[in-house]
C-alpha cells in the first residue's frame, strides 16, 4: 500500500497561501495572549492552591459555590473536571499574600466545608476520607470478626481490602457501606453499616504552590525553552549551513507560538507538563524539517541546472510520504493519549495533537519556502545567486 | 549472497533475555519472586519498576532552609567573643553591631575603634578570627565580613544538616522509601517526597517536630507581653538578648522570656535524648552532650548557676528549667511534666534540631484512588496507542510491518527492562514517553522502508535496495534522533519530578531505537531475503 507515489505539488506557488494561514494563526495566538485569555498559567506557575474533588453523585454546583463562600473563598474558582459523569470537580484558590506558614491554610479550610456540607454524621468514621491505618485501628477496636488479640494483621489485611476496593474500583468514593459486600467479610460490612458511614465526597489531590516556586518555575521553563531552541539551532548549523539552521528554528518558533497560541484561545492552562510536551515538539518538529533539508541538498548536486524553488519543491514532494507517514504514526499516539490519558495528561497531549499537526505543516510551508525567500533576497541585493547547501561539509547522499 | 546471521540473532536474542529479566526480575530477583508468587506476573513487575508518586500516591513537598538564621547564630557567636578578645586586648570600642541582619547576615561591624588600637584589632581578629576578613569602613568604624567561601560551606551545611534531620524524623515514622534531598532548582531548598503518605496532618506531623531547636539563658519572665517584659528590664532589653514568646502549655495566657541571644547549646550538639524519672518517679527527660557540646555547656552551667534555661524551639520557649548544677555532658530536664510530655520533648530534641528553620514553599497530596485511575488510563492509551501503529504498520508494509512490529515490541521490552534494572522512577508523564517512544520510534522504521522503497523503484534488486535503504536513512535516523534527545536532556537538568521521568523514558526509548529500528530490523531483513530465491519480490 502505497500513500503518496510521484506526485508533484507545486508547494511553493502556494507560498502566499502557507503565509495567510500561518499568519491568522499566529496573529490570533498572539492577540489573544496580548488581550483576551492572555497566557493561561497552570498553579504551579502561578501559585495558589488546586483541590480535586470527587463526588458519589453528580454535584450541586451552587451547593458546593456556597460551600466554598461559606469558607470565605469568594473569589474561589470552581470548575468540572472530564465529562460529567465523572462527577469530579477542581476548585481553585488563588495565590493570596499571605505568609509561607499559612500555605495550606486553603486546603483545610475548603475541605473542612466540604465536610461540613457534603459529610455528615460526626462521630462515625468516614471510609471515603480515612487512610488504612485508621480503618485498621478501628476495626480493631470492633474486632467483628472476634479474632481476640492477635487480630492486627487479619484486619490490617481487610483494612487494606477496603482502601484498594475504594481506590481501584470506585475511583476513591463509595457511594454507601454496601458497596463493600463481597470485596471483605460480611461480618465487618455489618459492623462497618453500624458506625462507619460514606460521605458524598473524596479529596483526590492537592496542589499548593508558593509565589517563590511559581516565579522559580516561569524563569526556568522559559529557559529552558529557549536553550531547546538555541541547541537545535547550534546543531543545525553544525549539520548543514547557518541558513538552514535559522530556517528550521524559524519554523519550530511558529509552531511554538502557534501551540501556545492555541492554548491561549481554548483557555487551556499551561502547566509544567504542556513545558515538556513544547519542549518534545521543539526536538520532534526539527525531524520532518532535517528530512527535507537532507533531500534538497541531495538534489542540489543532482540537478545543478534547476532553480532552487524547483528543487525545493521537488525535494518536499519526494519526502511528502514520509513525513506525512511519520508524522501521522506519531500524530496517532498521541492522539490516543489525548483521548484515553486522562485528565491528568490532557493538557500534555493536547500541546501534542496541535504541535505535531502544525509541526508537519511549518516543516514544508516554513522552513523549506524561507530558504528560498533568502536566496530570492540575496539575489536581490547582491546580484550572485548564492546556492546555499553546496558548500556544506558532508557531501553524503542521504536519505 | 548469504549472510552469515547466526552470532547476530544470538546477540538480540540475549538483549531480549537480559531486559525481559529486568522486567520480571530486576535488580533483586528473590523479593520479585516473593511478588509473583503472592500477585502474579504484574506483582512482580510492579515490585522492579517504581512508580513515581503521581502513580502510586503520596505527598511532595519544597521547603526552603532559612540558611541566614544559621549564619546570624554564627555571627552573633563571633560577636559575643569578640567583645571579650576586644576588652582582653585592650582594644576600646564603642560598639558591635550587625548592620543588616537580615539580608547580610555575615558582616559584623566595630565602631568608635581609636587609631592607635587599630593594630591590636587587625591582631585579634586574624589570630582569632581566620575564617573573616577585616576592612575599613567610615571614620573609625572596621567591617568583619566572613570569608565568601566560609559562607558558602556554613550555609550549605545548613542545608545538608536539615536533610539529615527530615531523614532521621521521616525514618522514625517508617514511611517507605522516601525521598529527601536538595532541590537543585532553588536555592538553600530541599524535596521531600513521601510515598504513600497522603493525610496532610500527618505530614505536618512529620515535618513540624524538625523544627530549629537550641537552649539558651533566661534573662526575664515569663510575661504577660512583650510591653511588661520590657518594663522589668527598665525599659531596653540587652543588646545581647531578645524577647521570644513562650509556648509550655502550662497556662493559657499568652508568655514571653527575654533571653539570651546566642545559644548556650545548639539542636546539633545533642545527642540521645530519653524520657526517664527523677529519685522522686517524677517524668524528667534526659539527654547527652558531643563533646565540644558538652565543654561549652560544662563552662557556660557553671558561670550560671541557679539561673534558668530555656528550650527554644522555632524561636518560641517551650521550656524553662533552673540550673540546679554545672552539667558537662550528661543532662537531666526537670520540671512539672506529663509522661506524654517528657516523651515528646524527648522525641524533639532526639530527632536533632534543625540550625535554621525552614518554611514550606510547594505541597502537592495525591491520592491513591487519582494515581490507580492515572495507571490505568495510561495503560489504555499506551495500548490502543500501540495496536494502531502495530496494525498500520502491518496494512501499509505487509511483510515488512511484520518487521517493524517485532523491532518495536523489542524496543519496548528493552526500556521497561531498562526502567525495571535502574530503578528510574515511572511517573505518568513518563508513561506518556513510553507512548511517545512508540511513535516516534516507528519514524525510523519508515525512513528506512520508504528509502528502501524508493531504491526498488529505481529498478535495485531486494538485496540492494536493503543495503542502500539503511545507508541512507542511518544518518538522518540520528539526526532525528539527537535533536529530540536534546530537547529530553534540557527537560531532564530543568524538570522536576514528573517531567524528569518523561524525559528519561523517552530518552532511554529512543536510544533503543536506535539498536531496534537498525540493527534489529536489518537482521531480519537479511534473514528474510537469505531465504528466498535471487530475484524474487520483497514485501514491503
Amino acid at each position: 500500500m502505497e500513500l503518496f507515489r510521484n506526485t508533484n505539488i507545486d508547494f511553493l506557488g502556494k507560498k502566499w497561501y502557507f503565509l495567510g494561514f500561518s499568519l491568522i494563526f499566529s496573529i490570533a495566538g498572539v492577540l489573544s495572549i496580548a488581550f483576551w485569555h492572555h497566557i493561561p498559567l497552570g498553579v504551579d506557575f502561578k501559585g495558589g492552591t488546586l483541590v480535586d474533588v470527587k463526588f458519589a453523585n453528580n454535584p450541586d454546583l451552587g451547593k458546593v459555590r456556597h460551600a466554598v463562600d461559606d469558607a470565605g473563598y469568594h473569589d474561589a474558582e470552581i470548575q468540572r473536571l472530564g465529562a460529567a459523569a465523572q462527577n469530579e470537580l477542581i476548585v481553585r484558590l488563588p495565590q493570596r499574600e499571605t505568609s509561607e506558614q499559612s500555605l495550606d491554610r486553603g486546603r483545610s479550610e475548603i475541605i473542612a466545608a466540604m465536610e461540613k456540607y457534603f459529610g455528615g454524621q460526626s462521630g462515625k468514621l468516614d471510609l471515603n476520607n480515612t487512610g488504612p491505618s485508621q480503618i485498621a485501628k478501628y476495626l480493631l477496636e470492633k474486632d467483628p470478626l472476634h479474632l481476640g488479640t492477635d487480630a492486627t494483621t487479619r484486619y490490617n489485611e481487610i483494612a487494606r481490602q477496603i482502601t484498594d476496593f475504594r481506590d481501584k474500583s470506585r475511583s476513591g468514593v463509595l457511594s454507601s457501606v454496601n458497596e463493600l459486600n463481597g470485596a471483605v467479610p460480611p461480618q465487618v460490612v455489618s459492623a462497618l453499616q453500624d458506625s462507619a458511614f460514606t460521605s458524598q465526597f473524596a479529596v483526590r489531590s492537592v496542589q499548593i504552590v508558593g509565589p517563590q516556586v511559581g516565579a522559580q518555575l516561569r524563569k526556568q521553563a522559559a529557559l529552558a525553552t529557549l536553550y531547546s531552541l538555541a541547541g537545535m539551532l547550534v546543531y543545525l548549523a553544525f549539520r548543514f549551513e547557518w541558513i538552514y539552521g535559522v530556517a528550521a528554528v524559524v519554523a519550530v518558533f511558529h509552531d511554538t507560538l502557534i501551540t501556545v497560541g492555541a492554548f491561549s484561545l481554548t483557555n487551556k492552562e499551561i502547566t509544567l507538563t504542556v513545558i515538556a510536551a513544547i519542549l518534545t515538539l521543539i526536538g520532534y518538529s526539527m525531524n520532518d524539517t532535517i528530512v527535507i533539508f537532507d533531500r534538497i541538498r541531495e538534489n542540489i548536486k543532482l540537478y545543478r541546472r534547476e532553480s532552487l524553488s524547483e528543487i525545493v519543491n521537488r525535494s518536499i514532494n519526494q519526502t511528502l510520504s514520509r513525513t506525512v507517514l511519520t508524522s501521522g504514526l506519531t500524530f496517532l499516539t498521541v492522539l490516543s493519549l489525548y483521548l484515553f490519558g486522562g485528565d491528568v495528561l490532557h493538557g500534555f497531549s493536547f500541546a501534542l495533537v496541535v504541535g505535531i499537526l502544525i509541526g508537519t505543516y511549518s516543516s514544508i510551508a516554513v522552513a523549506a519556502p524561507m530558504l528560498v525567500a533568502y536566496q530570492d533576497w540575496r539575489l536581490a541585493k547582491t546580484g550572485t545567486a548564492a546556492v546555499p547547501g553546496v558548500a556544506g561539509r558532508r557531501t553524503k547522499i542521504r536519505a | 549472497m548469504r549472510k552469515k546471521l547466526l552470532p547476530k540473532t544470538l546477540f538480540i536474542i540475549a538483549v531480549l533475555l537480559v531486559f525481559v529479566y529486568g522486567i520480571f526480575l530486576g535488580t533483586d530477583p528473590d523479593k520479585a519472586i516473593a511478588a509473583w508468587k503472592q500477585q502474579g506476573p504484574l506483582g512482580a513487575i510492579q515490585q522492579n519498576i517504581h512508580l513515581g508518586l503521581d502513580l502510586k500516591g503520596g505527598t511532595h513537598l519544597i521547603l526552603q532552609v532559612a540558611v541566614n538564621e544559621a549564619v546570624n547564630s554564627e555571627t552573633d557567636r563571633v560577636v559575643q567573643s569578640l567583645r571579650e578578645d576586644l576588652s582582653k586586648a585592650g582594644v576600646t570600642f564603642t560598639d558591635i553591631t550587625k548592620p543588616d541582619p537580615q539580608n547580610h547576615p555575615e558582616i559584623i561591624a566595630v565602631n568608635g575603634v581609636p587609631p592607635d588600637k587599630v593594630g591590636a584589632l587587625r591582631n585579634t581578629v586574624s589570630d582569632t578570627l581566620q575564617r573573616y576578613d577585616l576592612s575599613s569602613g567610615a571614620g573609625n568604624s572596621y567591617q568583619i565580613v566572613m570569608k565568601p567561601s566560609e559562607l558558602t560551606t556554613l550555609k550549605q551545611r545548613a542545608v545538608q544538616q536539615a536533610i539529615d534531620t527530615i531523614r532521621n524524623r521521616v525514618d522514625q515514622l517508617g514511611v517507605s522509601e522516601p525521598v529527601i534531598q536538595e532541590h537543585g532548582l532553588g536555592d538553600y531548598q530541599i524535596l521531600v517526597e513521601l510515598p504513600g503518605v497522603d493525610d496532610p496532618a500527618r505530614v505536618r506531623e512529620i515535618m513540624q517536630s524538625t523544627a530549629m531547636l537550641d537552649i539558651r539563658l533566661v534573662i526575664g519572665g515569663p510575661y504577660p507581653d512583650e510591653q511588661s517584659a520590657l518594663q522589668n528590664n527598665n525599659g531596653a532589653i540587652p543588646p545581647d538578648a531578645v524577647i521570644l514568646p513562650g509556648n509550655t502549655g502550662r497556662s493559657d495566657q499568652a508568655e514571653y522570656y527575654v533571653v539570651s541571644r546566642t545559644a548556650a547549646v545548639a539542636g546539633s550538639d545533642i545527642r540521645d535524648a530519653q524520657p526517664s524519672r527523677d529519685e522522686n518517679g517524677r517524668p524528667d527527660v534526659n539527654f547527652h552532650l558531643s563533646n565540644d557540646g558538652g565543654r561549652r555547656f560544662s563552662d557556660f552551667t557553671a558561670a550560671h548557676l541557679h539561673e534558668r534555661l530555656a528550650i527554644v524551639l522555632d524561636n518560641r520557649v517551650r521550656e524553662a528549667a533552673t540550673i540546679n548544677d554545672q552539667i558537662r555532658d550528661n543532662v537531666q530536664i526537670m520540671g512539672t511534666f506529663t509522661e506524654q510530655q517528657t516523651q515528646d520533648l524527648a522525641m524533639m530534641l532526639r530527632s536533632g534540631a534543625l540550625p535554621a528553620s525552614i518554611h514550606y514553599l510547594d505541597e502537592e497530596t495525591v491520592g491513591p484512588s487519582l494515581g490507580a485511575d492515572s495507571i490505568r488510563q495510561g495503560v489504555l492509551a499506551a495500548i490502543v496507542g500501540m495496536t494502531a501503529v502495530l496494525v498500520f504498520m502491518l496494512i501499509y508494509y505487509r511483510g515488512a510491518g511484520v518487521n517493524a512490529d517485532l523491532a518495536l515490541l523489542l524496543n519496548l521490552i528493552i526500556l521497561l527492562g531498562f526502567l525495571g534494572f535502574s530503578h528510574a522512577t515511572l511517573t505518568l508523564p513518563g508513561i506518556a514517553g513510553v507512548i511517545l517512544t512508540i511513535g516516534m520510534g516507528v519514524d525510523s522504521n519508515v525512513l528506512i522502508f520508504e528509502r528502501i522503497r524508493e531504491e526498488l523503484r529505481a529498478g535495485k534488486a531486494p538485496a540492494a535496495g536493503v543495503e542502500q535503504g539503511f545507508a541512507h536513512a542511518w544518518l538522518t535516523i540520528v539526526d532525528t534522533h539527537v535533536t529530540t534527545i536534546v530537547s529530553a536532556v534540557i527537560l531532564f537538568l530543568f524538570g522536576t519530578g514528573p517531567v524528569r521521568g518523561f524525559a528519561v523514558t523517552l530518552t532511554f526509548g529512543l536510544l533503543a531505537n536506535l539498536f531496534t529500528a537498525v540493527f534489529v530490523s536489518r537482521v531480519i531483513f537479511d534473514a528474510i531475503l537469505n531465504r528466498k530465491e535471487r530475484g524474487e519480490a520483497l514485501s514491503i
